[in-house]
């Protein structure tokens, strides 16, 4: 098959695109630019997006001994991601903008680019195994698994896709990088939000929705407990951060329990109030096959690297549904819930939705 | 491989490859007083006057330099300096808009470091500047001008200027003249007493020499101000240590080129046409730019409506065809070119061109290759510039 290989400088896809050279494909390298101006982005050996990230893909094509380009995708990025990570936060909820850009750019722009140009497929480096049977499977990484942030991908998509890395570890990737002379063997795990430089997602909001001062509400007494300069810079069930001028009566940490754009409002609450068992979601998307007709016993993710809870899922027209077995703590709107089915040979995908209430 | 991208590096010469490895084989520093010093110098100084007899200068005219950037950067900002240091009013650079970014990235350093007033001359549909122009900036500001730098011949799309009437012009007005003929020495005749520029950027591997070496001529009544301070090699106007084997292999790879310019233009310039012509018949929507008749002989840039050019590079590279879409980053992002912008092209047009260079390698069954995949990749990236995959 012609495949294109998203390069993003990093370790991972680095070694995904020399096991798709391996495994007979006619392997092309595409760098994805995403930056509109590169050095906004993450400088030095953190994250994506920047020219160091570009030399280093490249120096790892050069090292496969295959084509590489550089596509510039800020645009898209900034519409798609972007733009949309900022309207998602003004509007109380929490994104996923890695989930985003892998729905929107990875396996949408890139991919109909790619199709459009006589490629095959996309490889990637994410840790997530997609077997012949078609399932989208966790790593055998559990540490290092993505398919939480794959599971928004149509069986469109995933048919079109490759992740040669599933069935590794994260330490044999860097053995295996290591073994074919590429230099980003060590290159340290990118974290965090590339598109945000120095790691400060209030500040970045803050520069783009403005300071806009509100109450801190008290979910037991509703007294105004504090204020906050956006309601915009908060997730639900933080704890830190939140500056009250008066501590609880029973001298509990406080968390945040909802965030209500329309009258500018905090509402905090102890840990427990944060409790959920109930999760309703829109925007599904069945991964694992049809939708299903009725309800479905499965496990459910609520958050990238979240604790996974059994849980019932009831098929709406609209969305889903989804009864947890027990209650869970922290579930913010705008997040994935993404449903699983445990299997012996890694747990399936089902499909995912995006988070309401 | 069907190799046509000359115009970013050529092959080098077999003889320039020869004098290369012969001289690069003996020890000596040019500047040193014994005997392998002596021999050194002796090639370096041979060099100096087989560059300066093939380019119309005198020896003394002749800088060797680390090749085309550092001698734009040289001519620019050293005749600035040093005009300034001279008259404190001259701050005002003219240039054009469709130079090379060696030119044009050092003119906007003047600009962003040394308060430089910058007049960039307009061009033409075909990217041509125009001596009127030139003579309406320096009537309305010649005393103010410390130096003029446009090109000889476009890198991108081929249009070969009017050096001599613009050099004319700077005459008149007492202003330095210098001109990037990186592109255009071995390709069209260059005589650099002749043309009466008074500063000339020529480099190696654009005409079968090795990268990394290559000259500034400077007329001898006009200073620069060195940009390399150091053992005062090179009239002072530029220290370091002299490549001996690459100037030697520089200087050979000069003299032929220019030797054979006119049998190589003839025959190349045949190739060229052959290809414009059949690319014409295989996608008649092609839009051909640059001057139709003042053109390097080996050029041919085009424009194809509804592609993306780096699409289309993808796609010929993909079947061993070598080509370029005329304008890089570092990043590797594609720009659209300054330079057909600056001849009027929308943004769409100038990210959906293309361009072939030939040059002495050059065969018909590489352009026979280009033919055979072009239409078929022009397709595709049609295609591709508005594709979505159903989900």
């Amino acid at each position: 098959m012609r495949v294109l290989a998203a390069m993003s400088g990093g370790v991972d896809s680095a070694v995904a695109a020399a096991r798709a050279v391996e495994a007979g494909h006619d392997v092309t390298g595409v760098h994805l630019a995403l930056a509109r101006n590169p050095q906004t982005y993450r400088t030095g050996a953190r994250g994506c997006c920047t020219l160091e990230d570009s030399r280093d893909a490249r120096r790892a094509a050069d090292v496969i001994g295959i084509p590489f380009y550089v596509w510039d995708m800020a645009d898209r990025f900034h519409a798609d991601v972007v733009d949309d990570f900022v309207a998602e936060y003004a509007a109380g909820r929490t994104p996923n903008p890695c989930l985003r850009c892998n729905e929107k750019i990875k396996f949408a722009a890139v991919l109909d680019r790619a199709v459009a140009l006589g490629f095959d497929a996309v490889v990637t480096g994410h840790h997530a195994r997609l077997g012949p049977d078609g399932l989208l499977r966790r790593s055998v990484d559990l540490a290092k698994d993505q398919s939480y942030v794959l599971a928004v991908l149509t069986r469109e998509q995933l048919d079109r896709s490759m992740f040669p890395l599933g069935d590794s570890t994260k330490a044999q990737v860097r053995e295996e990088a290591a073994r074919r002379g590429l230099a980003v063997a060590d290159k340290p795990d990118s974290h965090d939000i590339c598109f945000i430089a120095d790691g400060d997602t209030r500040g970045f909001l803050a520069q783009r929705l403005g300071e806009t001062p509100g109450d801190v509400v008290d979910v037991t007494t509703g007294a105004v407990v504090g204020t906050h300069a956006g309601a915009y810079a908060y997730t639900v069930g933080q704890r830190r951060g939140l500056h009250l001028d008066r501590p609880a009566p029973d001298g509990r940490p406080r968390y945040v329990l909802s965030i209500t754009p329309k009258t500018n409002t905090v509402t905090v609450g102890p840990a427990e109030a944060l409790e959920v068992s109930h999760v309703r979601a829109d925007r599904p998307v069945w991964t694992g096959g049809p939708r299903p007709d009725a309800s479905v016993e499965c496990e459910v993710q609520l958050r990238a690297h979240g604790d996974v809870v059994p849980a019932t899922v009831t098929v709406a027209a609209d969305g889903l549904r989804a009864e947890l077995r027990r209650p869970v703590r922290g579930v913010a709107a705008g997040q994935a819930i993404v449903a699983y089915r445990p299997d012996p040979a890694g747990d399936v995908v089902l499909g995912s939705a995006t988070i309401a209430a | 491989m069907a190799y046509l991208d000359h115009a970013a590096t050529t092959p080098m010469l077999d003889e320039a490859l020869e004098a290369y490895v012969a001289t690069a084989r003996e020890v000596g520093n040019a500047s040193s007083l014994h005997a392998a010093g002596r021999r050194a110098r002796r090639r370096v100084e041979e060099s100096r006057e087989r560059v300066a007899a093939a380019l119309g200068a005198r020896p003394s005219e002749v800088i060797f330099t680390g090749g085309g950037t550092e001698s734009d950067n040289l001519a620019v900002k050293g005749v600035f300096w040093a005009r300034r240091a001279v008259d404190g009013r001259r701050t005002r650079v003219v240039s054009s808009a469709v130079e090379h970014h060696a030119v044009l990235d050092a003119v906007d350093w003047l600009a962003a470091h040394e308060g430089a007033e910058v007049a960039l001359l307009p061009v033409d549909a075909a990217g041509r500047v125009g001596p009127d122009q030139l003579r309406a900036e320096l009537d309305a500001h010649g005393d103010r001008v410390a130096v003029v730098t446009t090109m000889w011949a476009n890198n991108e799309v081929g249009t070969v200027q009017p050096v001599a009437a613009l050099a004319a012009v700077a005459a008149e007005h007492g202003v330095p003249f210098h001109t990037d003929a990186i592109q255009a020495v071995g390709q069209v005749p260059v005589d650099f007493a002749a043309s009466g520029v008074s500063a000339l950027t020529v480099t190696g591997h654009k005409l079968g020499g090795p990268a990394g070496v290559g000259a500034l001529l400077l007329a001898r009544d006009v200073a620069a101000t060195p940009l390399l301070h150091g053992g005062g090699q090179e009239r002072d106007v530029r220290s370091g240590t002299l490549d001996t084997a690459g100037i030697v292999a520089f200087a050979v790879a000069v003299e032929t080129a220019v030797k054979r310019q006119q049998e190589y233009a003839a025959r190349v310039a045949a190739l060229r046409d052959d290809l414009v012509e059949r690319v014409r018949q295989a996608v008649p929507e092609v839009v051909f730019n640059g001057d139709p008749v003042d053109r390097l002989p080996g050029n041919a840039h085009f424009s194809f409506p509804g592609c993306e050019g780096d699409a289309l590079l993808l796609l010929l590279d993909a079947q061993g065809i070598a080509c370029s879409t005329g304008s890089a980053c570092s990043a590797g992002v594609a720009q659209p070119s300054h330079v057909l912008i600056a001849m009027g092209a929308d943004d769409d047009r100038a990210r959906s061109s293309l361009r072939f260079t030939l040059g002495h390698t050059s065969t018909p069954s590489e352009v026979d290759a280009v033919i055979k995949a072009l239409p078929g990749a022009v397709d595709r990236a049609r295609r591709a510039a508005n594709y979505r995959t159903p989900r």
